[in-house]
């Protein structure tokens, strides 16, 4: 069973799409033992990284995100709350992934927030199966993670930054695979398949 | 770099889409699924959809529309049409849209837009803004497709909205929206300058020069239409090799 956890950051509802549209089976919850005892576990997030945490910490979910073994998969702000820390309300987060989450600074030429179809390259996951360096995918965000060693493909807007992460067995995206057309929803079939 | 995002736009009416050829290899051209699906397939990078529908009913039926599309559609998509309050917004969210767009609601209640970006974040929220250049030479923001001109004057009025948490500006033309002769490139390109966020083209497109043009000159971000896709004159595949040949830098 696939978790897709719930805590209160937007609408799940394209998730769990992706999921359907991908033939699988998937439950949606706050409850630790749930996901504990989940094969993988999706955690997607759309908002404020310091109300991510605090949403976390509210349903004592800190602990058991970090104690988990099979693959997660963090998405957008789902993906930034794994990092070491925000600038996003100057938050420390989860710390699963050795980077911080810096702010965009706009000027003339650089459109904050980061949005629509963007390139992807430096791949080196299973998670990226299939898919090659210069596809695009779909961003929405202001703050990104910045490179660092765990740093699985990168993009750039403005400056390079990590359009994913991996430390062992948590994977994040800042791209939204379930909104990135057939690409997406590969990545997707890949994380369901580590 | 980011991508410059091609988007067609639906207009939903009692729960179908209007306009539109039938499409070749399409059953049923009215369906918004299965229309919003081929654009995918054909390489749109988002899909717009209008509910022009006049009645309460329709209303309701285009909440249950935009589920089946969300169900069904691996691209994002934003909805427009008689959104003027925040639950109005929720009741879109929950269903899955992944924006929401808010025209003269947002002139008759600027503050409808902090409510909405304060709730659900700036990436929800774009405000459209139909504005007609006046005898005065001032660029006035219309309600009610155009036809009553308001107190807002386009460029404070966009930067008005990014500041209370617009994500994205879609501007249209009111002199040249269904011209087709092509965008007032000078105007979106002194927008684009005052603006942080996105600007969204509509309303005028008759040609992929035009489209270039305001890709380029006009320092647009994405291009919406309508007719050209719907009269099947150029696919939105064909319309993205095109600009590709032009270095406009697209996903294809």
């Amino acid at each position: 069973m696939i978790a897709i956890l719930d805590y209160k950051m937007g609408n799940l509802r394209s998730v769990e799409n992706a999921l359907k549209r991908l033939g699988a089976e998937f439950t949606v919850t706050d409850d630790a033992d749930v996901i504990r005892s989940a094969d993988k576990v999706l955690m997607p997030g759309v908002g404020n990284a310091a109300e991510a945490m605090e949403n976390l910490r509210s349903a004592s979910l800190v602990d058991v995100v970090r104690s988990l073994r099979r693959p997660v998969l963090g998405i957008c702000v789902g993906m930034q709350v794994m990092c070491r820390h925000s600038e996003e309300g100057d938050v420390d987060c989860l710390n699963l992934f050795d980077a911080r989450v810096k702010r965009f600074e706009p000027s003339a030429d650089l459109k904050v927030p980061h949005m629509g179809w963007n390139t992807i390259g430096n791949l080196e996951s299973k998670l990226f199966k299939g898919i090659d360096g210069g596809e695009y995918v779909y961003f929405v965000h202001s703050y990104y993670p910045e490179l660092c060693s765990d740093t699985i493909a990168t993009s750039c807007h403005g400056v390079m930054f990590s359009a994913a992460l991996k430390y062992e067995n948590f994977y994040g995206t800042q791209f939204h695979p379930e909104k990135s057309g057939d690409v997406g929803e590969r990545i997707i079939e890949n994380f369901l398949r580590l | 770099m980011v991508a410059k995002r091609i988007i067609p736009c639906l207009d939903v009416k009692e729960g179908r889409t209007v306009k539109g050829v039938n499409f070749v290899d399409l059953r049923d051209v009215g369906d918004a699924v299965e229309l919003g699906q081929y654009y995918a397939r054909c390489g749109a990078d988002e899909l717009v959809y209008l509910d022009i529908s006049a009645t309460r009913e329709g209303r309701q039926t285009f909440t249950k529309l935009v589920e089946r599309i969300s169900d069904g559609i691996n691209i994002p998509f934003t909805v427009g049409g008689g959104i003027s309050t925040l639950e109005d917004a929720a009741r879109l969210l929950d269903a899955g849209a992944d924006k929401i767009s808010i025209n003269s609601a947002a002139i008759a209640n600027p503050s409808l837009i902090d409510s909405i970006a304060a709730r659900y974040g700036s990436q929800f929220v774009v405000v459209a803004i139909d504005a007609r250049l006046m005898d005065d030479g001032v660029w006035r923001a219309t309600t009610h497709g155009g036809s009553r001109p308001s107190d807002k004057e386009l460029f404070s009025w966009a930067q008005e909205a990014q500041e209370r948490g617009a994500g994205e500006i879609l501007f249209t033309s009111m002199n040249h929206d269904g011209t087709r002769s092509g965008y007032p490139c000078e105007t979106f390109a002194r927008l684009a300058d005052r603006l942080s966020i996105p600007i969204i083209a509509s309303g005028g497109a008759g040609s992929v020069a035009d489209i270039a043009e305001v890709l380029t000159v006009g320092k647009a971000d994405a291009a919406l239409a309508a007719s050209i896709f719907h009269f099947g004159e150029i696919t939105v595949g064909d319309l993205k090799q095109e600009l590709k040949r032009l270095n406009i830098d697209v996903r294809c």
